[in-house]
């Protein structure tokens, strides 16, 4: 695998931005087609009003086996809907954002996308793209695919990564890091893992790239507080099911957040 | 180990060809990591090996018989051998995987069990080993899974086994193994994932078929010993594929024995209502493995269907995926109709009521008559009794009998 070397990206930008501003970057993850697909273009416009830096839009897939309840019923809900690869592809586009948008995914359907689905991303706007069940050095030829197409190769790291293999995973990524701040699958936490500070740090020192956590971050509170310890936090199950009472409470929940880590 | 162990290397490790590898959450890596090299030290370990074939002699009843079918041989023209992993404690042959696998958790001291279960055969054989060895059983299982496989559920929960329903997607195998992957991510450091199939991550495939290749082992032997010559045709249903897995990997080197995997056709090839991976589908990648897959053009994954719950899967175990590739194996299909014939057949000719699953290979020989000359031994590995499957059986059979 040859580590991913590039011109500054659009996710690139907006770190510098937000270090030279003195703010942490909030990471949105949206499921592209929830509540339906009007109402996801919808959702993602707001969601960069109300001061979200990077949208995650999630392409729903019949078997997420690393999402909990609330992200495993939207997929259902935007497949139910019609909604793929391509038509996530073509909401993102409707959407016309200026905040840059990584591809949330697994690896399932981007694969039975074919080989020009990723410079289709590319022309949809997307900046990057993270692959829940594609771990560093999983799929050499496969990697080598994301790595070169242009869009920036969100890496996973979770609690169990041994340091070593943190450093691995910082040289073959690009944008930011996924820390996924505990065990388990996504969904809504009461409070923020213990050990969390201390895989920070290890990572911190395993990797030049902005640290954005998330896994169980759902109110402003606890969005302070992962501000605090990393380069940006990541808001996944608590929009979504937000989102599946309306829209607008979505993006209020979004704003809420916001002022809690400007604050 | 045996002479087939060159024959397999290159097929061990990540890959079987471009099949297989490790497509998990990153949480799961160094989980998967730690189990591939502790189960490369204990399979060469003659104390774990010594402790595995003492508790499979005296736990699970091994050797299991090689049969002669009389009758059944008659009626197809040739001799037809069965090798019998119905007479294995709990009925079937998942519970040599599930020995295998517990004795490796406790090494691992791991002390909590989870499991996925479809027909509810693995999950019996899981619990099973959790209530000698005294570990906690957790088994995730479809709620329409349950409900055909009452009994089943009842004989986990007897043993001690905690029984999760599983209400995602389709209700059967496929979501309770990825809730059984959730529950594992969640609890990674605590609990051993013991998966009932040679399917999902790297090392699992490679290590189910070793657990089960016990199936081979003997029946290779005892082929020899009774009848001085190899079988003409090695056959098994594959759903995940451990007891085809199981019977063929010692096979695998005697390239002049034909390997010819039996997958369920359900209600027919040219309807969406059939489990038939290695025949209709195409690679993909589910619950960690790339393989052959029953999914639409967007890589949207097609519920699966078949009459036998533990044949009920959209995907298929890699290495099978390669050895249909590779054209050492054939892999065929029987629908539900032609599988009930089977039953009846195996029932009443030889006075052994078959599994529901295994009763699609019986099937396929009976479709095939006159594909073999009389001198021409076949091995059918039956791979589970069919007390499980009555309720079922009788629904459609009762007006024949």
């Amino acid at each position: 695998m040859t580590p991913i070397t590039s011109a500054p990206s659009a996710i690139d930008a907006r770190f510098a931005a937000l270090r030279d501003s003195g703010k942490r970057a909030l990471v949105a993850y949206i499921t592209a087609g929830h509540p339906d697909p009007a109402g996801s273009v919808a959702l993602m416009r707001g969601l960069q009003e109300a001061g979200v830096d990077i949208l995650e839009v999630g392409v729903p897939f019949s078997d997420p086996l690393a999402d909990g309840p609330v992200i495993q019923h939207s997929s259902q809900v935007a497949i139910a809907q019609g909604v793929n690869l391509v038509r996530t592809l073509e909401l993102i586009t409707e959407a016309a954002l200026d905040i840059p948008v990584v591809l949330f995914s697994y690896l399932n359907p981007v694969m039975a996308g074919g080989d020009a689905i990723l410079t289709r991303a590319r022309e949809a706007g997307v900046s990057g793209i993270l692959v829940t069940d594609m771990p560093v050095g999983s799929d050499p030829v496969r990697e080598a695919w994301f790595g070169a197409s242009g869009l920036d190769f969100v890496r996973l790291v979770a609690p169990t990564t041994p340091t070593e293999r943190m450093a691995e995973i910082g040289r073959h990524g690009g944008g930011f890091v996924y820390l996924i701040s505990r065990l388990g699958v996504t969904g809504e936490r009461d409070s923020l893992a213990a050990d969390l500070p201390e895989t920070v740090a290890r990572l911190r020192s395993a990797t030049t790239l902005p640290i954005c956590i998330g896994f169980g971050i759902s109110t402003p509170e606890q969005a302070r507080a992962a501000a605090a310890l990393g380069d940006g936090v990541v808001v996944g199950s608590a929009l979504v099911r937000a989102a599946d009472e309306s829209v607008d409470k979505a993006i209020a929940l979004a704003r809420s957040l916001r002022d809690a880590m400007d604050a | 180990m045996g002479t087939s162990d060159a024959v397999l290397a290159e097929r061990t490790g990540d890959r079987f060809g471009g099949f297989g590898g490790r497509y998990v959450p990153e949480t799961l890596v160094p989980a998967l990591d730690a189990l591939d090299a502790e189960f490369d030290a204990a399979m060469a370990d003659p104390t774990f090996r010594a402790e595995l074939d003492f508790m499979l002699r005296e736990y699970v009843g091994r050797p299991t018989a090689l049969s002669t079918a009389p009758r059944f041989s008659a009626l197809i023209g040739a001799p037809v051998w069965l090798k019998r992993e119905d007479l294995n404690h709990t009925g079937a042959h998942k519970i040599n995987n599930t020995v295998g696998q517990a004795m490796l958790a406790r090494r691992m001291g791991k002390r909590r069990i989870i499991a996925e279960t479809g027909a509810g055969q693995h999950g019996v054989a899981t619990a099973t080993i959790c209530a000698r060895f005294g570990l906690e059983c957790v088994v995730y299982m479809g709620e329409e899974d349950m409900r055909r496989q009452a009994l089943n559920v009842f004989r986990m929960k007897l043993m001690g086994a905690t029984v999760v329903p599983v209400t995602a997607g389709t209700r059967t195998l496929k979501d309770a193994t990825s809730e059984a992957i959730r529950d594992w991510v969640t609890n990674v450091n605590d609990s051993h994932y013991i998966i009932g199939s040679v399917v999902g991550p790297a090392p699992y495939p490679r290590m189910v078929r070793d657990f089960q290749r016990v199936i081979s082992r003997e029946a290779r032997a005892q082929m020899l010993e009774r009848t001085g010559r190899l079988p003409k045709t090695v056959v098994a249903c594959v759903g995940g594929g451990s007891n085809a897995m199981g019977a063929f990997a010692d096979f695998v080197q005697d390239t002049e024995v034909e390997l010819v995997g039996v997958e369920a056709a359900g209600e027919g090839l040219g309807t969406d209502r059939h489990s038939a991976s290695l025949s209709r589908g195409t690679p993909g990648v589910l619950h960690g493995a790339l393989s052959y897959l029953l999914q639409d053009e967007s890589g949207q994954v097609h519920p699966a269907h078949s009459i036998s719950a533990g044949l009920d899967y959209p995907g298929v175990g890699p290495e099978h995926a390669y050895l249909k590739d590779s054209g050492r194996a054939e892999y065929v299909s029987v629908t539900d109709e032609e599988a009930l014939e089977g039953v009846s057949v195996l029932s009443r000719l030889e006075g052994i009521i078959p599994a529901l699953e295994t009763a699609h290979a019986v099937a396929w020989i009976v479709r095939e008559k006159g594909r073999w000359a009389s001198d021409e031994p076949v091995l059918l590995c039956v791979s589970g009794r069919g007390d499980k499957d009555v309720t079922t059986m009788a629904e459609h059979l009762l007006p024949t009998v």
